[in-house]
Protein backbone atom coordinates (compact mmCIF):
# COMPACT_ATOMS: atom_id res chain seq x y z
CA UNK A 1 0.00 0.00 0.00
CA UNK A 2 1.46 3.35 -0.95
CA UNK A 3 2.17 5.83 1.82
CA UNK A 4 0.26 9.09 1.64
CA UNK A 5 2.06 12.14 2.91
CA UNK A 6 0.06 14.22 5.34
CA UNK A 7 1.79 17.18 6.89
CA UNK A 8 -1.29 18.56 8.65
CA UNK A 9 -0.59 16.72 11.87
CA UNK A 10 2.98 18.00 11.91
CA UNK A 11 1.82 21.59 11.48
CA UNK A 12 -0.81 21.06 14.16
CA UNK A 13 1.89 20.24 16.71
CA UNK A 14 4.53 22.47 15.20
CA UNK A 15 4.83 24.52 18.40
CA UNK A 16 6.43 21.46 20.04
CA UNK A 17 9.10 21.53 17.36
CA UNK A 18 9.59 25.29 17.50
CA UNK A 19 9.95 25.33 21.29
CA UNK A 20 12.06 22.22 21.04
CA UNK A 21 14.45 24.04 18.75
CA UNK A 22 14.60 26.96 21.18
CA UNK A 23 15.36 24.58 24.05
CA UNK A 24 18.03 22.83 21.96
CA UNK A 25 19.75 26.15 21.38
CA UNK A 26 19.44 27.04 25.05
CA UNK A 27 20.93 23.71 26.14
CA UNK A 28 23.83 24.17 23.74
CA UNK A 29 24.37 27.78 24.84
CA UNK A 30 24.42 27.02 28.56
CA UNK A 31 26.50 23.92 27.86
CA UNK A 32 29.16 25.83 25.98
CA UNK A 33 29.32 28.67 28.51
CA UNK A 34 29.97 26.26 31.39
CA UNK A 35 32.19 24.24 29.07
CA UNK A 36 34.26 27.35 28.33
CA UNK A 37 34.66 28.00 32.07
CA UNK A 38 35.81 24.40 32.59
CA UNK A 39 38.02 24.36 29.51
CA UNK A 40 39.66 27.73 30.04
CA UNK A 41 40.07 27.10 33.78
CA UNK A 42 41.75 23.76 33.29
CA UNK A 43 43.91 25.00 30.42
CA UNK A 44 45.20 27.92 32.52
CA UNK A 45 45.57 25.64 35.55
CA UNK A 46 47.64 23.07 33.70
CA UNK A 47 49.63 25.68 31.79
CA UNK A 48 52.24 26.32 34.43
CA UNK A 49 51.25 23.55 36.85
CA UNK A 50 53.13 20.51 38.01
CA UNK A 51 52.88 16.96 36.85
CA UNK A 52 50.01 15.83 39.11
CA UNK A 53 47.65 18.54 37.92
CA UNK A 54 48.50 17.94 34.30
CA UNK A 55 47.97 14.19 34.65
CA UNK A 56 44.59 14.75 36.30
CA UNK A 57 43.50 17.14 33.56
CA UNK A 58 44.72 14.72 30.90
CA UNK A 59 42.82 11.88 32.58
CA UNK A 60 39.60 13.91 32.51
CA UNK A 61 40.10 14.88 28.88
CA UNK A 62 40.94 11.37 27.70
CA UNK A 63 38.13 9.73 29.67
CA UNK A 64 35.41 12.05 28.41
CA UNK A 65 36.62 12.06 24.82
CA UNK A 66 36.79 8.30 24.55
CA UNK A 67 33.41 7.41 26.04
CA UNK A 68 30.14 7.80 24.11
CA UNK A 69 28.17 10.90 25.09
CA UNK A 70 25.04 8.76 25.47
CA UNK A 71 26.76 6.71 28.18
CA UNK A 72 27.84 9.88 29.98
CA UNK A 73 24.28 11.20 29.81
CA UNK A 74 22.97 8.01 31.44
CA UNK A 75 25.83 7.91 33.93
CA UNK A 76 25.20 11.42 35.16
CA UNK A 77 21.42 11.16 35.26
CA UNK A 78 20.87 7.62 36.56
CA UNK A 79 24.27 6.59 37.91
CA UNK A 80 25.52 9.43 40.07
CA UNK A 81 22.24 10.13 41.96
CA UNK A 82 21.93 6.40 42.74
CA UNK A 83 25.13 6.47 44.79
CA UNK A 84 25.08 10.11 45.82
CA UNK A 85 21.67 9.97 47.49
CA UNK A 86 20.46 13.13 45.77
CA UNK A 87 18.60 13.91 42.58
CA UNK A 88 18.42 16.61 39.96
CA UNK A 89 16.04 17.21 37.09
CA UNK A 90 16.72 15.88 33.62
CA UNK A 91 17.42 19.25 32.01
CA UNK A 92 20.10 20.38 34.44
CA UNK A 93 21.59 16.88 34.43
CA UNK A 94 21.87 16.97 30.65
CA UNK A 95 23.29 20.48 30.58
CA UNK A 96 25.97 19.51 33.11
CA UNK A 97 26.85 16.42 31.08
CA UNK A 98 27.06 18.50 27.93
CA UNK A 99 29.25 21.06 29.71
CA UNK A 100 31.62 18.40 31.04
CA UNK A 101 31.75 16.87 27.56
CA UNK A 102 32.41 20.23 25.90
CA UNK A 103 34.97 21.13 28.56
CA UNK A 104 37.10 18.12 27.66
CA UNK A 105 37.30 19.26 24.04
CA UNK A 106 37.75 22.93 24.90
CA UNK A 107 40.70 22.33 27.24
CA UNK A 108 42.71 21.29 24.18
CA UNK A 109 41.40 24.25 22.19
CA UNK A 110 42.35 26.76 24.88
CA UNK A 111 45.69 25.09 25.50
CA UNK A 112 46.53 25.42 21.81
CA UNK A 113 45.29 29.01 21.94
CA UNK A 114 47.48 29.88 24.89
CA UNK A 115 50.50 28.25 23.23
CA UNK A 116 49.89 30.15 20.01
CA UNK A 117 50.32 33.60 21.58
CA UNK A 118 53.57 34.99 20.19
CA UNK A 119 56.28 35.27 22.85
CA UNK A 120 57.26 38.69 21.54
CA UNK A 121 53.79 40.02 22.36
CA UNK A 122 54.13 39.05 26.03
CA UNK A 123 57.66 40.42 26.18
CA UNK A 124 56.40 43.66 24.69
CA UNK A 125 53.71 43.82 27.36
CA UNK A 126 56.31 43.29 30.08
CA UNK A 127 58.53 45.91 28.50
CA UNK A 128 55.87 48.59 28.76
CA UNK A 129 55.45 47.70 32.42
CA UNK A 130 52.18 45.73 32.52
CA UNK A 131 51.55 43.80 35.71
CA UNK A 132 50.93 40.04 35.33
CA UNK A 133 47.17 40.62 35.77
CA UNK A 134 47.14 43.34 33.12
CA UNK A 135 49.21 41.09 30.88
CA UNK A 136 46.50 38.42 31.09
CA UNK A 137 43.66 40.88 30.62
CA UNK A 138 45.05 43.05 27.85
CA UNK A 139 47.47 40.79 26.00
CA UNK A 140 46.88 37.08 26.56
CA UNK A 141 43.08 36.91 26.58
CA UNK A 142 42.34 39.18 23.59
CA UNK A 143 44.96 37.42 21.48
CA UNK A 144 43.79 33.99 22.53
CA UNK A 145 40.11 34.70 21.86
CA UNK A 146 40.87 35.52 18.25
CA UNK A 147 42.81 32.30 17.89
CA UNK A 148 40.19 30.04 19.48
CA UNK A 149 37.02 31.67 18.11
CA UNK A 150 36.69 29.41 15.03
CA UNK A 151 37.14 26.27 17.15
CA UNK A 152 34.66 27.56 19.72
CA UNK A 153 32.14 28.18 16.98
CA UNK A 154 32.53 24.66 15.63
CA UNK A 155 32.24 23.26 19.14
CA UNK A 156 29.01 25.17 19.62
CA UNK A 157 27.45 23.84 16.42
CA UNK A 158 28.56 20.37 17.34
CA UNK A 159 27.00 20.74 20.80
CA UNK A 160 23.80 21.98 19.22
CA UNK A 161 23.60 18.71 17.30
CA UNK A 162 24.50 16.72 20.43
CA UNK A 163 21.51 18.19 22.27
CA UNK A 164 19.43 15.66 20.30
CA UNK A 165 20.58 13.08 22.87
CA UNK A 166 18.56 14.87 25.56
CA UNK A 167 15.55 13.08 24.12
CA UNK A 168 16.57 9.94 26.06
CA UNK A 169 15.96 11.84 29.31
CA UNK A 170 12.64 13.19 27.98
CA UNK A 171 13.97 16.75 27.89
CA UNK A 172 11.55 18.38 25.44
CA UNK A 173 14.08 19.54 22.87
CA UNK A 174 13.73 19.23 19.09
CA UNK A 175 14.31 15.49 18.67
CA UNK A 176 12.02 14.78 21.61
CA UNK A 177 9.35 16.92 19.96
CA UNK A 178 9.83 14.92 16.75
CA UNK A 179 9.49 11.61 18.57
CA UNK A 180 6.47 12.86 20.49
CA UNK A 181 4.68 13.75 17.27
CA UNK A 182 5.73 10.44 15.76
CA UNK A 183 4.45 8.33 18.65
CA UNK A 184 1.18 10.25 18.79
CA UNK A 185 0.38 10.62 15.10
CA UNK A 186 2.61 7.99 13.38
CA UNK A 187 3.61 10.56 10.73
CA UNK A 188 7.28 9.63 10.91
CA UNK A 189 8.28 10.62 7.37
CA UNK A 190 6.62 14.02 7.59
CA UNK A 191 8.02 14.76 11.05
CA UNK A 192 11.59 14.02 10.08
CA UNK A 193 11.15 15.76 6.74
CA UNK A 194 10.44 18.90 8.80
CA UNK A 195 12.88 18.34 11.67
CA UNK A 196 15.93 17.54 9.53
CA UNK A 197 15.80 20.90 7.68
CA UNK A 198 15.28 22.64 11.03
CA UNK A 199 18.58 21.22 12.29
CA UNK A 200 20.33 21.89 8.99
CA UNK A 201 19.15 25.47 8.58
CA UNK A 202 19.81 26.39 12.21
CA UNK A 203 23.27 24.87 12.04
CA UNK A 204 23.99 26.73 8.83
CA UNK A 205 22.74 30.05 10.23
CA UNK A 206 24.90 29.54 13.32
CA UNK A 207 27.87 28.94 11.04
CA UNK A 208 27.17 32.15 9.11
CA UNK A 209 26.77 34.13 12.32
CA UNK A 210 30.03 32.81 13.68
CA UNK A 211 31.91 33.67 10.50
CA UNK A 212 30.57 37.23 10.80
CA UNK A 213 31.66 37.34 14.44
CA UNK A 214 35.14 36.17 13.46
CA UNK A 215 35.37 38.90 10.86
CA UNK A 216 34.18 41.44 13.42
CA UNK A 217 36.94 40.43 15.84
CA UNK A 218 39.66 40.02 13.25
CA UNK A 219 42.63 42.35 13.50
CA UNK A 220 42.54 44.81 10.63
CA UNK A 221 45.83 44.78 8.86
CA UNK A 222 46.90 47.46 6.47
CA UNK B 1 30.72 -2.10 43.54
CA UNK B 2 33.44 -4.34 42.11
CA UNK B 3 31.45 -7.51 42.81
CA UNK B 4 28.41 -6.14 40.95
CA UNK B 5 30.67 -5.31 38.02
CA UNK B 6 32.14 -8.82 37.98
CA UNK B 7 28.69 -10.39 38.16
CA UNK B 8 27.39 -8.22 35.33
CA UNK B 9 30.42 -8.60 33.08
CA UNK B 10 29.47 -11.96 31.48
CA UNK B 11 26.21 -10.42 30.27
CA UNK B 12 28.04 -7.72 28.37
CA UNK B 13 30.20 -9.89 26.10
CA UNK B 14 27.47 -10.45 23.55
CA UNK B 15 26.76 -6.74 23.44
CA UNK B 16 30.43 -5.91 23.17
CA UNK B 17 30.68 -8.26 20.19
CA UNK B 18 27.73 -6.53 18.51
CA UNK B 19 29.34 -3.11 19.11
CA UNK B 20 32.61 -4.32 17.64
CA UNK B 21 30.90 -6.03 14.71
CA UNK B 22 28.75 -2.99 13.91
CA UNK B 23 31.75 -0.68 14.19
CA UNK B 24 33.88 -2.92 11.98
CA UNK B 25 31.23 -3.10 9.25
CA UNK B 26 30.66 0.65 9.36
CA UNK B 27 34.37 1.45 9.37
CA UNK B 28 35.01 -0.80 6.36
CA UNK B 29 32.04 0.52 4.38
CA UNK B 30 32.77 4.14 5.25
CA UNK B 31 36.45 3.72 4.35
CA UNK B 32 35.70 2.45 0.85
CA UNK B 33 32.81 4.79 0.11
CA UNK B 34 34.46 7.76 1.83
CA UNK B 35 37.69 7.47 -0.14
CA UNK B 36 35.79 7.18 -3.43
CA UNK B 37 33.71 10.25 -2.56
CA UNK B 38 36.85 12.06 -1.39
CA UNK B 39 38.46 11.43 -4.78
CA UNK B 40 35.28 12.70 -6.43
CA UNK B 41 35.37 15.85 -4.31
CA UNK B 42 39.02 16.53 -5.08
CA UNK B 43 39.30 15.55 -8.74
CA UNK B 44 35.74 15.26 -10.04
CA UNK B 45 34.17 17.76 -12.39
CA UNK B 46 31.58 20.14 -11.02
CA UNK B 47 28.81 17.64 -11.84
CA UNK B 48 30.46 15.00 -9.68
CA UNK B 49 31.82 17.18 -6.89
CA UNK B 50 28.65 19.17 -6.29
CA UNK B 51 26.28 16.32 -5.46
CA UNK B 52 28.94 14.82 -3.19
CA UNK B 53 29.40 18.16 -1.43
CA UNK B 54 25.63 18.39 -1.01
CA UNK B 55 25.42 14.86 0.40
CA UNK B 56 28.35 15.43 2.75
CA UNK B 57 27.10 18.76 4.09
CA UNK B 58 23.58 17.40 4.50
CA UNK B 59 24.66 14.33 6.43
CA UNK B 60 27.22 16.15 8.55
CA UNK B 61 24.75 18.91 9.34
CA UNK B 62 22.29 16.53 10.98
CA UNK B 63 22.61 15.06 14.45
CA UNK B 64 23.57 11.39 14.14
CA UNK B 65 20.56 10.45 16.24
CA UNK B 66 18.17 12.21 13.85
CA UNK B 67 19.81 10.45 10.90
CA UNK B 68 19.49 7.07 12.61
CA UNK B 69 15.83 7.62 13.53
CA UNK B 70 14.94 8.90 10.04
CA UNK B 71 16.55 6.04 8.18
CA UNK B 72 15.52 3.41 10.68
CA UNK B 73 11.84 4.36 10.48
CA UNK B 74 11.68 5.44 6.84
CA UNK B 75 13.51 2.56 5.17
CA UNK B 76 10.65 0.06 5.79
CA UNK B 77 8.21 2.48 4.12
CA UNK B 78 10.07 2.09 0.85
CA UNK B 79 8.93 -1.53 0.88
CA UNK B 80 12.49 -2.76 1.02
CA UNK B 81 12.79 -5.70 3.43
CA UNK B 82 15.75 -4.87 5.59
CA UNK B 83 16.45 -5.97 9.15
CA UNK B 84 16.70 -3.61 12.13
CA UNK B 85 20.39 -4.20 12.44
CA UNK B 86 21.15 -3.35 8.83
CA UNK B 87 19.03 -0.24 8.61
CA UNK B 88 20.64 1.13 11.77
CA UNK B 89 24.05 0.20 10.37
CA UNK B 90 23.22 1.91 7.09
CA UNK B 91 22.50 5.19 8.92
CA UNK B 92 25.75 5.07 10.87
CA UNK B 93 27.68 4.13 7.72
CA UNK B 94 26.19 7.06 5.82
CA UNK B 95 27.23 9.43 8.60
CA UNK B 96 30.77 8.10 8.80
CA UNK B 97 31.11 8.00 5.01
CA UNK B 98 30.49 11.74 4.88
CA UNK B 99 33.14 12.34 7.54
CA UNK B 100 35.69 10.03 5.90
CA UNK B 101 35.11 11.73 2.56
CA UNK B 102 36.12 15.06 4.13
CA UNK B 103 39.20 13.49 5.69
CA UNK B 104 40.13 11.98 2.32
CA UNK B 105 39.52 15.28 0.55
CA UNK B 106 41.78 17.08 3.00
CA UNK B 107 44.52 14.50 2.56
CA UNK B 108 44.27 14.48 -1.24
CA UNK B 109 44.24 18.25 -1.56
CA UNK B 110 47.35 18.52 0.58
CA UNK B 111 49.27 16.81 -2.22
CA UNK B 112 50.81 19.29 -4.61
CA UNK B 113 49.00 19.33 -8.00
CA UNK B 114 52.41 19.03 -9.66
CA UNK B 115 52.57 15.42 -8.49
CA UNK B 116 49.42 14.60 -10.41
CA UNK B 117 50.60 16.55 -13.45
CA UNK B 118 53.94 14.76 -13.44
CA UNK B 119 52.06 11.45 -13.43
CA UNK B 120 49.99 12.65 -16.36
CA UNK B 121 53.12 13.73 -18.21
CA UNK B 122 54.64 10.25 -18.09
CA UNK B 123 51.37 8.79 -19.37
CA UNK B 124 49.82 7.24 -16.26
CA UNK B 125 46.08 6.69 -16.34
CA UNK B 126 43.90 8.32 -13.66
CA UNK B 127 43.73 5.07 -11.68
CA UNK B 128 47.49 4.63 -11.86
CA UNK B 129 48.12 8.21 -10.80
CA UNK B 130 45.89 7.74 -7.78
CA UNK B 131 47.28 4.37 -6.83
CA UNK B 132 50.99 4.95 -7.39
CA UNK B 133 51.46 8.71 -7.03
CA UNK B 134 48.82 10.42 -4.92
CA UNK B 135 47.58 7.79 -2.45
CA UNK B 136 50.98 6.77 -1.08
CA UNK B 137 51.78 10.41 -0.33
CA UNK B 138 48.33 11.27 1.01
CA UNK B 139 48.32 8.26 3.34
CA UNK B 140 50.18 9.95 6.17
CA UNK B 141 47.81 12.90 6.12
CA UNK B 142 44.87 10.55 5.96
CA UNK B 143 45.60 8.00 8.69
CA UNK B 144 45.57 10.05 11.92
CA UNK B 145 42.27 11.89 11.30
CA UNK B 146 40.78 8.71 9.85
CA UNK B 147 41.46 6.85 13.10
CA UNK B 148 39.58 9.64 14.86
CA UNK B 149 36.57 8.85 12.68
CA UNK B 150 36.96 5.22 13.78
CA UNK B 151 36.76 6.37 17.41
CA UNK B 152 33.67 8.40 16.48
CA UNK B 153 32.16 5.30 14.91
CA UNK B 154 32.61 3.23 18.07
CA UNK B 155 31.14 6.08 20.12
CA UNK B 156 28.35 6.62 17.63
CA UNK B 157 27.47 2.93 17.58
CA UNK B 158 26.14 3.40 21.12
CA UNK B 159 23.18 5.22 19.54
CA UNK B 160 22.13 1.95 17.88
CA UNK B 161 20.86 1.01 21.33
CA UNK B 162 18.13 3.62 20.93
CA UNK B 163 16.58 1.73 18.01
CA UNK B 164 16.77 -1.56 19.89
CA UNK B 165 20.03 -3.06 18.65
CA UNK B 166 21.45 -4.97 21.63
CA UNK B 167 24.95 -3.57 21.56
CA UNK B 168 27.20 -2.87 24.55
CA UNK B 169 25.12 0.16 25.50
CA UNK B 170 21.81 -1.71 25.51
CA UNK B 171 23.31 -4.74 27.28
CA UNK B 172 24.38 -2.40 30.06
CA UNK B 173 20.84 -1.05 30.26
CA UNK B 174 19.43 -4.58 30.33
CA UNK B 175 21.67 -5.63 33.20
CA UNK B 176 20.71 -2.47 35.11
CA UNK B 177 17.06 -3.29 34.42
CA UNK B 178 17.53 -6.43 36.50
CA UNK B 179 19.92 -5.31 39.21
CA UNK B 180 18.68 -1.75 39.75
CA UNK B 181 22.29 -0.76 40.46
CA UNK B 182 23.10 1.73 37.69
CA UNK B 183 26.43 3.13 38.79
CA UNK B 184 28.67 0.03 38.69
CA UNK B 185 27.43 -1.03 35.28
CA UNK B 186 27.74 2.43 33.74
CA UNK B 187 31.27 2.75 35.09
CA UNK B 188 32.12 -0.71 33.76
CA UNK B 189 30.63 0.16 30.37
CA UNK B 190 32.49 3.45 30.28
CA UNK B 191 35.75 1.62 31.01
CA UNK B 192 35.06 -0.87 28.20
CA UNK B 193 34.37 1.86 25.67
CA UNK B 194 37.37 3.74 26.98
CA UNK B 195 39.65 0.73 26.56
CA UNK B 196 38.69 0.40 22.88
CA UNK B 197 38.77 4.09 22.01
CA UNK B 198 41.81 5.10 24.03
CA UNK B 199 43.83 2.40 22.28
CA UNK B 200 42.69 3.76 18.92
CA UNK B 201 43.39 7.37 19.94
CA UNK B 202 46.88 6.44 21.03
CA UNK B 203 47.55 4.74 17.69
CA UNK B 204 46.37 7.90 15.96
CA UNK B 205 48.62 10.05 18.13
CA UNK B 206 51.65 7.82 17.52
CA UNK B 207 51.11 7.91 13.78
CA UNK B 208 50.70 11.67 13.83
CA UNK B 209 53.94 12.10 15.75
CA UNK B 210 55.73 9.65 13.47
CA UNK B 211 54.52 11.32 10.29
CA UNK B 212 55.23 14.81 11.59
CA UNK B 213 58.93 14.28 10.87
CA UNK B 214 58.39 13.57 7.20
CA UNK B 215 58.69 16.81 5.27
CA UNK B 216 58.92 17.18 1.59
Amino acid sequence: MPYHLNFNLVWKYFDRLAWGLVLSLELAAVGIVIGIVIGLGLAVLSHGAGRTVRTLVAAYVEFVRNVPLLLLVYLVFYGIPSVGGFAYDATSSFVMTLAVYAGAYLVEVFRAGLDAIPKGLIDAGRAVGLTPAQLVLHVRLPTMIRIVLPSLGNAFISLFKDTSLATVLAVPELTYGANWIYTNTFRIVEVYAVVAPMYLVTGYLLLLGLRLLERRFAIRRR
Amino acid sequence: MIDIMLKGLPFLWQGLLVTLEASAIVVAAALIAGVILGVGLSYGSRWIAWPIRLFSDFVRGLPLLVLIFSIFYMLPLTGWKVSNFWSAIAALALFETAHVSEVARGALQSIHPGQNEAGKAIGLTFGQRMLYVVFPQALRRFLPPWINTVVDTVKGSSLLALVGIVDLMLSIQQVIGRTFKPMPMYVLGALMYFAINYTLSQVSRRLEARFAYVRE
